[in-house]
């Protein structure tokens, strides 16, 4: 195995249109944020694909694990009353 | 010389330097040093070949004797063509290839930036759109150029050895004569005069941060204008040319 | 959980259709073929931006060079998607592109074919791309989501490429004598090897079954030789060029084409590293990467100057 490096990775977020969220689309390689911007620019937006873009380094992004779905997610199946659909809303009142 | 004759001549000297050095730059694909970069180049490339494409439309128009944008890339001699010996230079490796970019990236955009107010209003759309472009590649060379002037010793010395291999090639760039002056006259395009300004300020203050030395003064070289080339250009469009005048008229 | 749970709880998620990610829980042998196709896909598209790029600067006019330029660094693309979906099972690419280096990854075997003529170019977009596409539409129904996720975005932008192709030849079809003529031979010279590329019959590997059970591999070889040759044949008529299979003839009850016998053995040896260009592939390939070290040095070197003199500031 060569010493040689491909650099680091960095993931790439893209704004598709005005006011809506970043939204993950891949890596890149590269050795500065600079440059990991252009590159994702240069990879992810050759079809105008992106208006505003974030890059972030792939070794400082901490996920949940698949073994905390459990744990973390479940429990709030059982709260339906979050959602607005919950509710009877006799039909005709407006508004609400 | 009619402004006619000067506006065809002006055209030919912007769309022959953004076609060569395009051409330059699209022998790099799939030879460079990472993937990311390769895409990078490629890029570059593609918006030269467009911008030499709408130039040399333009030419073709403003000559008025039924040379398309083809005719005029594919069916030109050494002798006439007109782009800056800078642009035909070969790669080299890709230190001397960047700071080609970077000496040739920060004239067109200067320039570009004074074509946009022109006169004519095509040249002034094609400035506009390409000066967007030319903008992008600037800031891409140029950090190239810090990373390298200011990275390991052996990057430094290679792009140092770019830099004053090149330099002899800068001058041209500013070089006027009739067709300048009869254009600058008409509001069509600039006096290269203060692009040499803006060119120079901006290139000793990038090669001084990157710990870069200016090149000593050498003989300058000149003679594009007038068609009279390096070597180099001959092999270029050799290669560029024969399928298209191997089969005389076809459509492609 | 034990391995046995595991493996069930694993394909009752890939049986309900659900991908799976990075993390979660996979059996060996999934991981290992995964990384096996995914770096081999990788590969095939950077080892392919060679024998097009070798025309960028012969297309005959600017607007076939824009547009090859335009597809070559789509290509490129896609290989750096596909890394990347690689990359997210442990393996980096250092490691990866070392591997092609030294000859132990392997790449599809078409791309050591070389393209003559500008014709060539006509014919990778018809019909190499024709055929990956028919190989990478069902891919993208896979069950691991980066790979399945890098398909679709292929696939999107492979459509262009495929149709550029065709535009090619049939411009040439439709041209001079000469420039038919290179249409058809560019036709005789891609159709066996393309026809080949998608590999031999599976009905041979013994892990066919577990592959399609997992969706690594969602649709034999054959099946989609099958789709690729009923729908190139009639393409290649309508431009008046000729599939070069003597003995191709056409099913009226099942509306399928059967082709004459395909020369495996020579597949074979392509893959092995026999091909036209096996060696200069790799030559190129590798030289680009040895000439690129210093600059990849340089700029790591320059990104550590910048963090240190930041902590100093």
């Amino acid at each position: 195995m060569s010493q040689d490096s491909q650099w680091p990775v960095w993931e790439v977020f893209l704004q598709g249109n005005p006011g809506i969220p970043h939204k993950h689309v891949g890596s890149v390689h590269a050795t500065d944020a600079e440059m990991a911007i252009q590159n994702a620019r240069d990879v992810y937006t050759r079809r105008s694909e992106g208006m505003s873009i974030w890059v972030v380094p792939a070794n400082s992004i901490s996920a949940s694990s698949p073994e905390d779905q459990g744990a973390f997610f479940e429990p709030s199946n059982d709260k339906p009353y979050r959602h607005p659909t919950f509710y009877k809303i006799p039909e005709g009142v407006k508004y609400l | 010389m009619t402004v006619q004759e000067a506006k065809f001549e002006y055209l030919l000297r912007l769309g022959d330097s953004s076609l060569i050095i395009g051409h330059r730059l699209s022998e790099w694909c799939g030879h460079g040093p990472i993937l990311e970069e390769d895409i990078a180049l490629i890029n570059i490339a593609l918006d030269f070949v467009g911008n030499a494409t709408s130039l040399l439309a333009y030419a073709g128009q403003v000559e008025g004797k039924g040379r398309d944008e083809d005719a005029l890339a594919y069916l030109r001699d050494e002798r006439e063509y007109r782009n800056l010996l800078i642009t035909e230079q070969p790669n080299g490796d890709f230190a001397n290839t960047i700071a080609r970019q970077f000496l040739f990236d920060t004239y067109m955009y200067f320039l570009y930036e004074e074509l946009k107010s022109s006169k004519d209003e095509t040249i002034s759309a094609i400035a506009v759109k390409s000066h967007k472009e030319i903008t992008y590649h600037l800031r891409h060379t140029t950090e190239w150029m810090y990373r390298f002037g200011d990275g390991t010793v052996e990057s430094h010395e290679r792009l140092q050895n770019g830099l004053n291999d090149l330099w002899m090639y800068t001058s041209e760039m500013f070089d006027m004569d009739e067709v300048d002056a009869i254009l600058i006259k008409e509001g069509i395009v600039p006096d290269l005069n203060k692009v040499k300004v803006s060119w120079e300020k901006r290139v000793h203050e990038v090669i001084a941060e990157a710990t870069l030395q200016i090149p000593v003064t050498v003989f300058k070289q000149k003679g594009s204008k007038e068609g009279k080339h390096s070597e180099h250009l001959g092999f270029l469009l050799a290669e560029m040319q024969y399928v298209h005048r191997a089969h005389p008229g076809a459509k492609w | 959980m034990d391995d046995a749970k595991q493996l069930e709880a694993f394909e009752a998620k890939i049986a309900s259709g659900a991908k799976i990610e990075p993390k979660d829980w996979m059996p060996e042998a999934y991981r290992k073929q995964l990384i096996r196709m995914m770096s081999q896909h990788a590969h095939s598209e950077i080892v392919g931006m060679l024998p097009e790029g070798n025309w960028i600067t012969r297309a005959p006019n600017l607007r076939r060079k824009a547009i090859l330029l335009a597809k070559v660094q789509d290509e490129a693309g896609h290989g750096l998607y596909l890394y990347s979906a690689v990359e997210t099972l442990g393996v980096d690419r250092t490691e990866l592109l070392y591997q092609l280096h030294t000859g132990k990854a392997k790449y599809s075997s078409i791309f050591n074919y070389p393209t003559l003529t500008w014709a060539d170019i006509g014919a990778i977009g018809w019909l190499v791309d024709g055929a990956a596409i028919m190989n990478q539409t069902a891919l993208a129904r896979g069950s691991y989501g980066p790979y399945s996720r890098a398909m679709v975005r292929i696939c999107k932008e492979e459509s262009f490429h495929n149709r550029q192709g065709y535009e090619i030849m049939m411009s040439l079809a439709q041209g001079t004598p000469e420039q038919k003529a290179m249409a058809q031979d560019a036709l005789d010279r891609w159709w066996w090897p393309a026809v080949m590329m998608l590999g031999p019959s599976d009905d041979k590997s013994p892990n066919s079954d577990q592959l399609m059970k997992w969706k690594v591999k969602m649709e034999s070889n054959d099946a989609i030789r099958e789709r690729f040759i009923d729908r190139t044949v009639p393409q290649a008529e309508f431009i008046g060029l000729k599939v070069p299979d003597a003995d191709m003839t056409f099913d009226e009850k099942t509306g399928h084409y059967t082709h004459g016998e395909i020369n495996w053995d020579e597949f074979f040896e392509v893959i092995k590293g026999n091909g036209p260009c096996n060696a200069k592939r790799l030559k190129d390939r590798s030289e680009a990467d040895k000439k690129g070290a210093w600059v990849r040095e340089a700029a790591t070197a320059y990104a550590a100057k910048q963090i240190k003199e930041r902590a100093i500031a």
